[in-house]
C-alpha cells in the first residue's frame, strides 16, 4: 500500500509542477465549452447537458492519450524506472498508482467544468440525476481510455509514438459503435458478431449510462475494461521494464 | 551478507554476466572492476533486484532477490549508473518522495533528512529542481537517495563519477566511514578509488569473474600498480 501511495503523490503532483497540467486544463476547457455553445446549447431551448456529454469523449480520444502517454515512456526514456523499481514498491502498485494519479487529475479537469451544469440550471430547471449519471459515464470513459493510453506508454519509449497508438485504439473502440459503422458492418457481418462489436464500444454503453440508467452491463464493461488493460500494462512493464 | 550463486543474464546473443558466484560480508568493501560492457552494471542491476536473472539467484540479508525482491529493495541502497531522478521535482521533493516510498515517516524522516542532506553536502541546491542541477549534484542527490534509508547493503554503480576531485574525497571517506557495519559493492573504473577504499577487488570481463583478490595481493602477486594488474589481466584473456 505504501509504494502506491508514494507514486499517486508523486504523480498528481508531479502534473502541477511542470506546465502540463495547465496547458491541458485550459484547451480541454476551452474545447468542451465551444463545442456545447456552438452545438447549438441555446437553440435547444431544454435545460439539459446532452450536447456537453455527447461531444466529451471525442475530446477525451484525443486528450486523454496525450495524458497517458507521459506515465510510463517518459519513465523509461529518463532510466527513472530503475530508480522507481529498485525501491520497495512493486509493479501492481506502481502502475495502479500512475493511473490513478492521471485518472484523478481528469476528473479534476471534469470537476472544473461546472459552470456548465451552473448554467443550465440557472436558465432552467434540469434533471439533476441525469447530469450526475451524465458526469459518471464521462468518468468512465476517461478512465477506459486512459487504461489503454498507459498500456501503450509502456509499450514504447516513444512518447508520440504511444501517444498516437492510445488515440487509434481509443477511437476504435469509439467508432464501432457508431451508426454509421454499424450499418456499413450489417451488409457484411452476421448478427450475431454485429451484435459484439456493437457491445465492445464504448459509445453504446457510455450512451447508455448517459440516458439515466445504471445497469450493471455497462459499469462491469468499463471495469472489466480498465482491469483489463492495466494489467495487460503491468505484464507488460515486468517484462520489459529494463530493455 | 550478499550471496551470490551462479547468476547468468543474456541480451539476446550477448552473454552479460556469466555463471558469477561471489560472497561479500559486513565490513567488506568490494571493488567491481572491468572494462566497458563487462557485465558489472548488469550484474549490480540483478542485486538490486531491478533486472531478473536468466538463471541462478543470490541472496541479501538472507533474502533471496527471486522470491523476496520486495524485502531486498527495502534492505538495500541502490545508485544506478547515472544516478536516475525525476528532473521536474525539487531535491526535497524527491527525497521525501523516497522517504514515503521506503515508509520512513513522522520523526524518523526528519531525523533521516537532517542527517543525509549535509552528508551528501545538497543543503545548499535542497529546493532546486533537478534538472537544473550540474552532473556531481545529481550525483550526490542519487547518493543521498540511497543512504537516506541507513541500508545494510550498499550497491553503487560508479559513485565517483563526474565528480570534482574535492568531492571524490569527501564520498570515499563517507564509504570508508560506513565500511565498518555495512555491505558495499561499488563499481568504478577508477583504480586508485580501488586502493583507497576497498578491502577486495573482483575483475570481470565480459560476464566473467577473472580475478577475485584483494588490491594488496594482486599489487604483490603481479609486482606491479593496479593499473597494470588491471590491463596485464582483461588484456591477455581477450587474446586468449
Amino acid at each position: 500500500m505504501n509504494g502506491f501511495r508514494a507514486v499517486f503523490k508523486r504523480e498528481l503532483k508531479g502534473y502541477f509542477a511542470t506546465p502540463v497540467a495547465y496547458v491541458f486544463l485550459v484547451i480541454f476547457l476551452f474545447v468542451a465549452g465551444y463545442w456545447t455553445f456552438k452545438d447549438g446549447f441555446y437553440q435547444m431551448r431544454q435545460a439539459d447537458m446532452t450536447i456537453f456529454f455527447g461531444n466529451l469523449p471525442w475530446l477525451f480520444v484525443i486528450m486523454v492519450p496525450a495524458t497517458a502517454m507521459r506515465l510510463w515512456a517518459e519513465e523509461r526514456k529518463t532510466g527513472s524506472i530503475e530508480l522507481l523499481f529498485t525501491l520497495p514498491i512493486t509493479v501492481s502498485q506502481a502502475v495502479i498508482g500512475k493511473f490513478l494519479a492521471a485518472w484523478t487529475f481528469l476528473a479534476i479537469a471534469l470537476a472544473l467544468t461546472f459552470p456548465v451544469p451552473l448554467t443550465v440550471c440557472y436558465l432552467g430547471d434540469p434533471d439533476v440525476g441525469l447530469i450526475i449519471t451524465g458526469y459518471l459515464a464521462s468518468l468512465l470513459i476517461a478512465g477506459g481510455f486512459l487504461a489503454i493510453g498507459s498500456f501503450f506508454s509502456a509499450l514504447s519509449k516513444n512518447q508520440v509514438i504511444s501517444f498516437i497508438l492510445a488515440v487509434v485504439a481509443c477511437a476504435i473502440l469509439m467508432l464501432s459503435g457508431m451508426p454509421t459503422t454499424l450499418n456499413y458492418l450489417a451488409n457484411t457481418l452476421p448478427a450475431p458478431m454485429l451484435g459484439v462489436v456493437e457491445s465492445l464500444s464504448f459509445q453504446t454503453h457510455f450512451d447508455s449510462i448517459l440516458k439515466g440508467v445504471i445497469e450493471f452491463k455497462d459499469i462491469a464493461y468499463f471495469i472489466i475494461l480498465i482491469v483489463g488493460w492495466t494489467s495487460v500494462c503491468s505484464i507488460i512493464l515486468n517484462e520489459r521494464k529494463a530493455s | 551478507m550478499i550471496s551470490v550463486k551462479q547468476l547468468r543474464r543474456t541480451f539476446g546473443p550477448i552473454v552479460a554476466v556469466d555463471d558469477v558466484s561471489f560472497e561479500v560480508a559486513q565490513g567488506d568493501v568490494l571493488g567491481f572492476l572491468g572494462p566497458n560492457g563487462a557485465g558489472k552494471s548488469t550484474a549490480m542491476k540483478m542485486l538490486a533486484c531491478f533486472l531478473p536473472p536468466d538463471s541462478g539467484t543470490a541472496t541479501v540479508c538472507g533474502h533471496d532477490i527471486l522470491k523476496d525482491p520486495i524485502a531486498v529493495r527495502k534492505s538495500v541502497g541502490y545508485l544506478a549508473e547515472n544516478a536516475p531522478a525525476y528532473n521536474e521535482m525539487t531535491v526535497g521533493g524527491f527525497l521525501n518522495f523516497v522517504c514515503d516510498a521506503r515508509q520512513i515517516t513522522g520523526q524518523a524522516r526528519n531525523k533521516a533528512l537532517d542527517r543525509i542532506v549535509p552528508l551528501c553536502s545538497v543543503d545548499s541546491v535542497y529546493h532546486q529542481t533537478i534538472d537544473t542541477l550540474s552532473k556531481g549534484y545529481r550525483r550526490r542527490v542519487g547518493l543521498a537517495q540511497a543512504l537516506i534509508h541507513d541500508p545494510q547493503v550498499l550497491i553503487l554503480d560508479e559513485p565517483t563519477d563526474g565528480l570534482d576531485p574535492n568531492q571524490k574525497h569527501e564520498v570515499r571517506q563517507l564509504i570508508n566511514e560506513m565500511a565498518k557495519d555495512k555491505c558495499i559493492i561499488i563499481s568504478t573504473h577508477i583504480l586508485e578509488e580501488v586502493e583507497l577504499v576497498c578491502n577486495r577487488a573482483i575483475i570481470i570481463a565480459r560476464g566473467k569473474i577473472l580475478v577475485d583478490s584483494t588490491p594488496d595481493d594482486l599489487k604483490t602477486e603481479y609486482n606491479c600498480t593496479l593499473d597494470k594488474v588491471f590491463r596485464k589481466i582483461t588484456a591477455t584473456k581477450k587474446i586468449a
